[in-house]
């Protein structure tokens, strides 16, 4: 090393054949090379950032942002700002409140303002508009005007609720999320018995996600044993008709499986034909949790059958044969020898239907009934019917933080190197 | 237990298709002794892996019998056969250590821990791999790996090992270095062994007895010796070591000798192994090392006269490429002796042979 470099301070810089310095021709054509490079993936790298990682970031945003009433009720989040929550704030916070509602409801703002509070206590809005109404017209000491319109004004409970909401930001919408509330104290508490969902959901998620990668697994692992190993004759049919679903469109098959499974359907009325259950016995199988479970399963099943497929493929059959010559009943050879190998296949396979499953939409809307309805559907709800979209990103959120702890647990226990997808 | 003169394994009229038109295998008739080193030698494609799948039972004879110490084996189960085998790819089950490779067997026979334990711990001893126990096979190197493979087959002491071409992914040296340690321990221990080679050199060092195998029939079935020296047909004197082939027709038959007429060249006097009629096309085979270069008058009754086309130095000796009887790749090898003949490219010299050297064969034609 140090005799090149003394070689090179006696020699003088390196020239290339033009006279130009070789180290700066090289990197002139490294930089060409890079930049071509850079400009391959630069589309899809925008691409994806703009339809897949600028969405999360927003969404995750939104599920903490909090301005509306930060932002249209200045003077009221200004004369809270000290108030220690206490009993009811001073008349200076009802002067302010009374001049706040009149901006607000002459810049508009007043529906947005009343909406996003009565999602915090319930009944708000309306005080709110119907006080603003006559706000215009009152007179000091607005604390007794206030009260004089709404009796809810001498409450504490909506002051506490105002100044929680005062915040530009709230992690209020994560509690909502798991069935919490801050209660008049800014304590955290459970929601009150009938209004919890959102736990008992999730953990419906998690349940149906889990019979549905169980099942495809149990229905996928035979299907990808044959593919691997019969001649490829038959394997290439084989692997049309598992792909097969992925050409029909997803709306179609969810809608047989109405025709399939619905009281009157075809395999009720098999049943019935048969004699295996009465005319008054026919079972409910659809617009409910078994619904949504074969209907997924079904769709899902391609994504168990391929990756196990790829693993199995790479078995070369003499490791069954050995086993069979030292010794090994069939039944033993497989469980510990050939399906040990099959390992990374379940594991991608079970985890790639599982992140599917949590977050899967349509299907259940469509025939998941009352019982058979998971997160997704209620995001959706929150997003296009109540409008709660601070809620539905707070779900969301929860949702991938779910399916990324799932994927770190993954790679703690199996390995991300060890999953094979194709 | 049978008479233990009695060969261990018997192959009787099996026939083998796979698509029921071809026959893969054709009327194997083959008897394997106890404690043999019976090695089948062939070409790519005569039939070797599968007439050894039929004994391990991965494959179904389609027409014979296979006997096991005196019992047919045709629908005994692979797994109950207690036939050890040796894979060409190791199949080391790579989700176990070196040591539960070979606990795996004895395991299965529901063997106490103990006697497992022993058992692995000797048997990684005779391959040299006593402290390799607790790696996994991807830790190790191709050798070592195949010496797990071979005492993994032997450690639940079978009578009989299978093995199909276990070196053909070793290189030279290690190949020869393994060779050497397969027949030690066939030696040792006394099991019998079937091994499956392309490459001769190996079938020919390691071997009791050695099958060569074209299109599907055993050839010549002799020991290494026999079957260089006295090759039955073409396809064997072919296959087999370096040899000069001649074409002609048989012009005389006189007891065990006979009379070619060599195309392009004279009338020469060979061994009459498998030569048809009179007047039929023959072949005739002569090692390279058995002819010798402007030997004394009258001492072979075959002498030509040639033409030194090309000379290699080798060493021990001198591989000369001349032209006799119109064929120009007859390769004579001058042992490098003292006061051996110097020749020099171009030179006429004049070439002579035994009898007994020059066997005449049948026309193989070659696939
Ligand atoms: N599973 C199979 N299905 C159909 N044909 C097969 C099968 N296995 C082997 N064959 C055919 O049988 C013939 C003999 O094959 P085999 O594997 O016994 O040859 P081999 O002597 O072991 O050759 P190699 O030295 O290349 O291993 C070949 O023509 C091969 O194409
Ligand atoms: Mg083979």
């Amino acid at each position: 090393m140090s005799d090149q470099v003394t070689a090179a301070a006696y020699a003088g810089p390196v020239l290339a054949a033009d006279g130009t310095l070789l180290k700066d021709r090289l990197n002139k054509t490294m930089r060409r090379r890079k930049l071509i490079a850079a400009g391959l993936v630069l589309p899809l790298g925008a691409f994806v950032f703009i339809t897949f990682m600028f969405p999360i970031i927003l969404m995750l945003y939104r599920s903490v942002d909090n301005p509306v009433v930060h932002d249209n009720m200045p003077q009221t989040v200004a004369a809270l700002e000290y108030w220690d929550g206490q009993g009811i704030p001073g008349e200076e916070a009802f002067a302010a409140m009374v001049a706040d509602l009149v901006q607000a409801r002459k810049s508009k703002e007043i529906g947005r303002v009343a909406t996003r509070l009565n999602f915090e206590m319930s009944g708000v809005r309306s005080v709110l508009t119907g006080t603003a109404r006559k706000a215009k017209n009152m007179k000091a000491p607005f604390k007794d005007a206030l009260i004089a319109a709404n009796d809810l004004w001498g409450e504490r409970e909506l002051w506490v609720t105002i100044k929680r909401m005062a915040k530009p930001f709230t992690a209020s919408q994560y509690l909502a999320a798991v069935d919490m509330r801050f209660d008049i104290d800014n304590n955290m508490v459970m929601q009150d018995e009938d209004r919890q969902i959102y736990v008992t959901i999730f953990g419906r998620t998690l349940w149906i996600s889990l019979l549905v990668s169980v099942m495809c697994l149990l229905l996928g692992y035979p299907v990808a044993y044959l593919l691997a190993t019969l001649p490829l004759k038959y394997s290439n049919l084989l692997m049309i008709m598992v792909l097969l679903p992925f050409w029909t469109s997803l709306l179609v098959r969810t809608t047989s499986w109405i025709v399939l499974l619905q009281t009157n359907g075809v395999i009720n009325d098999l049943m019935v034909w048969t004699g295996i259950i009465s005319e008054e016995g026919r079972i409910q199988m659809i617009y409910n949790q078994m619904g949504t479970v074969i209907a997924m399963t079904h769709i899902l099943l391609p994504f168990m059958v391929l990756p196990l497929y790829s693993v199995m493929k790479t078995i070369p059959p003499s490791y069954m044969r050995a086993a069979l010559s030292l010794g090994a009943n069939p039944v033993t050879s497989f469980v510990r020898v050939y399906a040990p190998q099959t390992v990374p296949g379940i594991g991608a396979g079970s985890l790639l239907v599982f992140i599917l499953s949590i977050g899967y939409y349509i299907t259940p809307a469509l025939v998941g009934g009352r019982t058979g309805q998971m997160i997704s559907n209620f995001i959706a709800f929150h997003m296009q019917k109540s409008l709660n979209w601070g809620l539905a990103a707070a779900l969301g959120g929860i949702l991938l933080v779910g399916v990324l702890f799932l994927y770190w647990a993954y790679s703690k226990i199996v390995g991300v190197d060890n999953m094979k997808l194709g | 237990m049978a008479n233990p003169d009695d060969p261990l394994v018997r192959f009787i009229e099996v026939q083998k298709s796979y698509d029921g038109e071809i026959l893969v295998v054709k009327n194997l008739n083959l008897d394997i002794a106890r404690g043999e080193f019976l090695t089948m030698l062939g070409p790519s494609g005569s039939g070797k892996t599968t007439c050894l799948m039929m004994l391990a039972g991965f494959e179904p004879a389609t027409h014979g019998e296979i006997t096991l110490d005196g019992t047919s084996i045709n629908n005994l189960a692979p797994h109950k056969r207690g036939i050890g085998m040796v894979f060409q790819n190791y199949a080391l089950f790579p989700h176990m250590t070196v040591a539960e490779n070979l606990a795996f067997p004895l395991e299965v026979r529901k063997m106490g821990k103990s006697d497992i334990e022993a058992k692995v711990k000797r048997a990684l001893d005779m391959v040299q791999l006593g402290d390799f126990g607790h790696r996994r096979p991807a830790q190790l190197s191709g050798g070592q790996q195949q010496r797990v493979a071979v005492a993994r087959a032997l450690v639940f002491d079978p009578e009989l090992v299978l093995m199909d071409e276990p070196l053909g992914a070793l290189d030279k040296q290690l190949r020869e270095q393994m060779q050497y340690e397969i027949k030690h321990i066939h030696e040792s221990l006394g099991v019998t062994v079937v091994y499956v080679t392309h490459d001769q050199s190996e079938a020919l060092t390691m071997s009791n007895r050695v099958a060569v195998f074209n299109d599907g029939v055993i050839q010549q079935l002799a020991p290494p010796d026999e079957l260089y020296e006295k090759p039955n047909n073409a396809f064997v004197a072919q296959f087999i070591g370096e040899n000069n082939k001649l074409m002609g027709k048989v012009t005389a038959m006189n007891g065990k000798n006979c009379t070619v007429e060599v195309d392009g060249g004279g009338p020469v006097q060979a061994f009459n192994v498998k030569a048809g009629a009179v007047g039929e096309a023959a072949s005739l085979s002569l090692r390279p090392e058995r002819v010798e270069i402007n030997p004394p008058d009258g001492k072979y009754p075959n002498v030509f006269n040639g033409k030194v086309e090309e000379l290699i130095y080798l060493g021990d000796h001198i591989r000369s490429r001349v032209n006799v009887c119109g064929h120009d790749d007859f390769i004579v090898k001058v042992p490098n002796a003292t006061g051996h003949p110097q020749l020099s490219k171009g030179s006429d010299v004049r070439v002579g042979w035994t009898v007994e050297d020059c066997r005449a064969l049948d026309v193989y034609e070659g696939p």
